[in-house]
């Protein structure tokens, strides 16, 4: 354990269980609105003010803050779902027209920017959370694929995997049975970068209206509502700002501690 | 080295082609006829195949993309369904904001971004490497619009020395222009330089421990000598390919930095696309993202051969 | 007065003792040559004298280059020294060179940094310098990138850089144990000629004592970050004193004895076989070229043989052994184990797989380092139509690991809890456990430490007595071969040259690339020490 795991690991644990705890408890109802209590700076009340309904703006970084992690776990497992097996088959047929194939798709899916891809996607099914989990889902797909090509790559020449082949064990078999497992390290790290970027990803869409609709509450709708209030009450986007850099700053220091920590380079200098 | 440069060619041609499939079909599956939604519910049924003929909605699919792209070819990229303009003329007026915004984006993150990693790998562990790269890890975490929104607070609202937002127009002036493209840009680069600082940093640390790099000092060069003369272009190349993917998350940026600042760029225009159904434009701003990223990324592939003297030799 | 000296040199890096009172003179002229196994410190001693030492380095004694004192000269003054005074040749050529550097500049960088000279002139030196490390300018233009030269050439351009400014003394670590015997030879000749010619001192790092054999003048024998003993290379060998040099000097020539083979019934049939790899087109629509590795090589493999395949990097051995083991097509010819083709497309045969197995050459890149021991070696009970289970299968894994001088308690750990010796004994014992008719040694001890090569070169021996061993030892180290083998083939360039019995084929080699082969491989000398 190094001081950025530790650091991170607080950091994002503390966000995360306060999302959670809004599936049970939230100071105030966020479906509750309170017209006559609007806009209220923060006092003893409501701890971080109130938004132009009278919401309860730390109930509502709660309940936010779970959707937009949800948004961004989602889309993290439709990229693991599919990258893994791409990135597996690719170096496990290295060269041929499939890893060929593979491989030139992912460059296609690649040069399509995020937010084309969101804007594409909500053309045609309309606006809502959903896309934005797909967007960035399929924007996830070649990410993984190529760390796990990578990867398996380097692992394909090692000697242990000539000798599970001199044992006759197929490709498919020790892709699963040597590959894979020699590689959950670097899935474990790169997922944690996409988590963290999911959560901006979610901020950015929702705040341009590509993301998550109203009424449901998420940090990027919270700040896009902020926006033309902000110059009356700069609580409205501060606070919902602040939580995103928390879980960004948290998850990604986690993911560098953690990177430093498996790298078996640095762990053999440390004892 | 004319080898490599045209392989490299012959993949954007590829790559575009796909591209340009993908787009169209699934603006394909949209539901909703274009000439209907123009017209209204209650047109009449002439009138709706009058305007659909007009529009080139007719023939099957296969002749509608080959006429899509060939027009695209020459220039003409259709007619907007609610401006009746051509789509072309609309995007180019866009893009005097968005393009500028995005290359002034770029230079100030390649401006900080690259000397702050050099900086960062050869002060490693010391007090200046822990203080850039604490900057960078911050840089990556805010969101660039919501430090836009901060900046217009700070810099515009209670210092007064930006406008909030609004565009001149570049008939009023350069300098005027690139005034109020400042705050923009700066928000807009402030993520990609803490990428790029830390890419530039650990790309340098690597070349640092390379063999050619204790050659370098065993022939009498002193440590910061070596970096630069040996490490620093070694190191440049990872930095390359972030660069190139920089430019997609630009332009992707720009978009959304536009919203907050009220610029009227591409930006607008495609939100507003998007909410009148104006799929054409909607498609055709799509393609023009996916062909700068496609484009850059070619220029980024022949700037390797450029800065590795293997890549040109082989193929 | 001697050109380099060093006393009562102590190192520890982070707080790990390295080196320990070492001394070491060389008077200018004169080639000292410092030897030891891994973990000796003899390549530390040598970045001792450069002051490139890693971060953490703590450092006592006194190292004297003429009469300057270096551990008091500040790094400004070592950055004039070096390059300048002392040069330095390092062990890994192909990584030694800038990769986007031309060989000029690279050369001309070393004489810009130290002489008073304008680029011309110091091009002009390069070039010369250049053809004197023997890359004429007319065959090997400035303007080469180091990608564009092989190995040994690279190693000549490190050569130049090191001597372009005439230094006194020249430090050379390890230089020639990436190359081939045939390089290794002509880059000895090389520099052993520039120090007679210069009248340079030679510090020379390495842990192959046929080479400090031949080409010192006096020898450092090292071990644990102490000089053990040392001495001029005439009273050293005939006079050896400390038991570890003695043990040192017996493990590099050490033999073994084989059982007599039975008579000769094929087992392995290799007939005819061509393997060709796609080169990148030249041009965009030109038709595809090809790369030949393996043309036309036909060998056989009696029951109860052991054969060695040598030959020189690039010559095909390692493509053959592929192809053999069934891992890759061949596109000419056939390979046959038992009457059966090796290769059967992508589901591999499992009857033609269990009768043969394979041990690699690097003891930590040939093991899962997520398994343990037990499932390690019995990986190729997969190969079985009825493997042992239960007690059966802990006989079996305890056997193994028996056989190969290990305790049945060692299967329950991981690999990286052993030495490398030890693992290359576990490599021994899983391709053991299923008894296959045929086991390839792929450069088998080469990874290995000599004290620890014989150990397992002796357990190699034992086996073939209780076993009786079919086995292909595929090395580039002809001494091995020499001694574990019954019959040879020299390869070069894809193509089998010579094929014999063992001892005829070392004593009187008949093709001329097999007779310069053995001629290059450094020889020790018979030693007069026994037991």
């Amino acid at each position: 354990m190094n001081r950025n795991m530790i650091l991170g690991g607080g950091l994002s644990a503390l966000m995360i269980s306060g999302a959670l705890l809004s599936l049970v408890w939230t100071p105030y109802d966020v479906a509750l609105l309170d017209i006559p209590n609007k806009l209220q700076t923060p006092d003893a009340q409501n701890l971080l003010g109130t938004d132009h309904f009278g919401r309860d703006i730390l109930s509502m970084i709660m309940a936010g803050a779970r959707t937009s992690l949800g948004v961004a776990l989602l889309a993290v497992a439709i990229g693991l779902a599919f990258g893994i097996p791409l990135g597996l088959l690719a170096a496990a047929r290295k060269g041929s027209w499939l890893d060929e194939l593979i491989m030139r798709g992912n460059d296609v899916v690649f040069a399509f920017p995020l937010l084309a891809m969101a804007i594409l996607i909500t053309a045609v099914f309309g606006p809502s959370a959903l896309n934005a989990i797909i967007a960035f889902g399929i924007f996830n797909i070649p990410v993984f694929a190529r760390t796990v090509r990578g990867g398996a790559l380097s692992l394909w020449e090692r000697e242990f995997i000539m000798a599970a082949r001199v044992a006759g064990k197929s490709s498919i078999r020790i892709s699963f049975e040597h590959i894979l497992p020699n590689i959950v390290n670097l899935l474990i790290v790169q997922g944690t970068i996409q988590f963290a970027l999911g959560i901006q990803v979610e901020a950015a869409l929702s705040f341009v209206g590509l993301g998550v609709q109203p009424p449901v509450p998420s940090l990027g709708r919270m700040l896009a509502d902020a926006q033309t209030l902000v110059i009356l009450a700069p609580h409205l986007a501060i606070f919902p700002g602040l939580a995103i850099i928390l879980i960004v700053l948290g998850l990604n220091l986690f993911g560098d501690g953690l990177r430093d920590w498996l790298d078996p380079r640095l762990r053999m200098a440390r004892s | 080295m004319l080898r490599y440069a045209l392989k490299r060619f012959l993949s954007l041609v590829l790559s575009l082609a796909v591209a340009s499939l993908i787009i169209f079909f699934v603006i394909e599956i949209a539901p909703g006829d274009p000439a209907t939604f123009m017209l209204g519910i209650n047109a009449q049924e002439d009138t709706v195949a009058a305007l659909r003929e007009e529009l080139g909605l007719n023939g099957t699919k296969l002749s509608r993309y080959l006429s899509w792209v060939s027009g695209m070819l020459t220039g003409d990229f259709g007619t907007s369904y609610t401006y009746r303009t051509p789509v072309a003329q609309m995007v180019a007026d866009r893009l005097k904001v968005s393009l500028p915004l995005a290359i002034f984006g770029l230079l100030l993150s390649v401006l900080i971004g690259i000397p702050a990693g050099i900086y960062a790998a050869t002060r490693r562990g010391k007090g200046g490497d822990i203080a850039v790269m604490g900057a960078t890890q911050l840089g990556v975490a805010v969101p660039n619009f919501w430090f836009a929104m901060m900046l217009v607070l700070l810099f515009a609202i209670k210092l007064r020395w930006f406008g909030a937002g609004g565009f001149p127009g570049w008939d009023k002036g350069f300098w005027v222009c690139l005034h109020a493209l400042t705050l923009p840009a700066i928000c807009l680069a402030l993520p990609q330089a803490a990428i790029l600082a830390r890419v530039m940093r650990s790309s340098l640390l690597d070349v640092l421990g390379e063999d050619f790099m204790r050659t370098a000092r065993a022939k009498g060069l002193t440590h910061l000598q070596a970096v630069w003369r040996h490490g620093v272009r070694n190191a440049f190349i990872p930095v390359l390919t972030i660069i190139g993917l920089q430019i997609a998350f630009l332009l992707a940026g720009a978009i959304i930095i536009e919203q907050v600042f009220y610029l009227p760029g591409l930006g607008r225009l495609i939100f507003q696309s998007i909410n009148a159904r104006d799929l054409i434009v909607v498609e055709s701003v799509v393609m023009l993202l996916v062909f700068s990223v496609i484009v850059v990324n070619f220029l980024v592939d022949l700037a390797y051969a450029a800065v590795d003297p293997r890549l040109r030799s082989r193929e | 007065m001697s050109l380099l000296s060093i006393k009562n040199l102590t190192l520890s890096i982070h707080g790990i003792p390295i080196l320990r009172d070492v001394e070491l003179a060389i008077a200018p002229g004169e080639i000292v040559a410092v030897t030891g196994e891994s973990g000796s410190g003899k390549s530390m001693t040598a970045l001792a004298v450069m002051q490139l030492l890693p971060q953490g380095a703590e450092i006592a004694g006194q190292i004297h280059l003429s009469d300057e004192d270096i551990l008091a000269a500040g790094e400004d003054r070592m950055c004039a020294l070096r390059g300048n005074d002392v040069g330095m040749v390092f062990q890994e050529p192909m990584t030694a060179l800038n990769p986007v550097k031309t060989i000029g500049d690279q050369v001309a960088e070393t004489i810009l940094l130290h002489g008073a000279m304008d680029r011309a002139a110091a091009m002009d030196r390069a070039r010369e310098v250049l053809a004197r490390v023997g890359l004429p300018e007319n065959r090997f233009p400035l303007t080469r990138y180091p990608h564009e030269l092989s190995g040994g050439q690279r190693q000549r351009v490190v050569i130049a850089m090191a001597i372009a400014l005439r230094p006194k003394l020249l430090i050379a670590d390890e230089p020639t144990t990436a190359l081939d015997v045939t390089t290794q030879a002509q880059i000895l000749e090389l520099l052993t000629g520039l120090v007679r010619e210069f009248g340079m001192g030679m510090l020379m790092i390495t842990h192959d004592l046929a080479v400090v054999a031949e080409m010192a003048d006096r020898i450092t024998v090292m071990r644990h970050g102490e000089v053990v003993e040392q001495g001029s290379t005439g009273d050293l060998l005939t006079n050896m004193q400390h038991p570890y040099t003695k043990m040192l000097f017996q493990a590099s020539g050490h033999k073994v004895v084989l059982p007599a083979p039975p008579p000769p019934a094929p087992l392995l049939d290799v007939a005819n076989v061509v393997r060709e790899y796609r080169l990148p087109r030249t041009r965009l629509f030109s038709r595809p070229e090809y790369f030949r590795a393996v043309n036309h090589v036909s060998l056989v493999i009696n029951r109860g043989e052991r054969v060695g395949l040598v030959g020189e990097s690039g010559c095909g051995k390692s493509t053959l052994t592929r192809a053999i083991l069934g891992l890759e097509d061949v596109q000419g010819g056939h390979i046959r184990l038992d009457g059966e083709p090796v290769f059967s497309g992508q589901s591999p045969n499992l009857s033609v797989r269990r009768k043969m197995q394979v041990v690699f050459q690097d003891p930590f890149g040939s093991f899962n380092p997520r398994h343990k021991v037990e499932r390690l070696i019995t990986e190729s009970f997969h190969l079985l139509d009825n493997p042992p289970r239960g007690a059966a299968r802990q006989d079996a894994v305890a056997e193994a690991l028996t056989a190969v001088g290990l305790s049945p308690d060692d299967a329950q750990k991981y690999v990286h809890e052993f030495s490398g010796g030890q693992r290359q004994r576990i490599a021994i014992a899983r391709a053991l456990i299923i008894r296959p008719e045929l086991i390839l040694f792929d450069e088998a001890v080469s990874a290995l430490d000599v004290s620890v090569r014989a150990q397992v070169l002796d357990l190699l021996a034992d086996l073939c007595r209780a076993y009786s061993l079919t086995y292909l030892f595929i090395s580039h180290d002809l001494s091995v071969v020499r001694t574990v083998t019954d019959r040879v083939i020299v390869m070069q360039s894809g193509e089998v040259v010579e094929e014999g019995v063992t001892e005829q084929v070392f004593a009187n080699p008949k093709h001329p690339y097999t007779r310069k082969l053995i001629a290059a491989a450094p020889v020790l000398p018979e030693l007069g020490v026994v037991g």
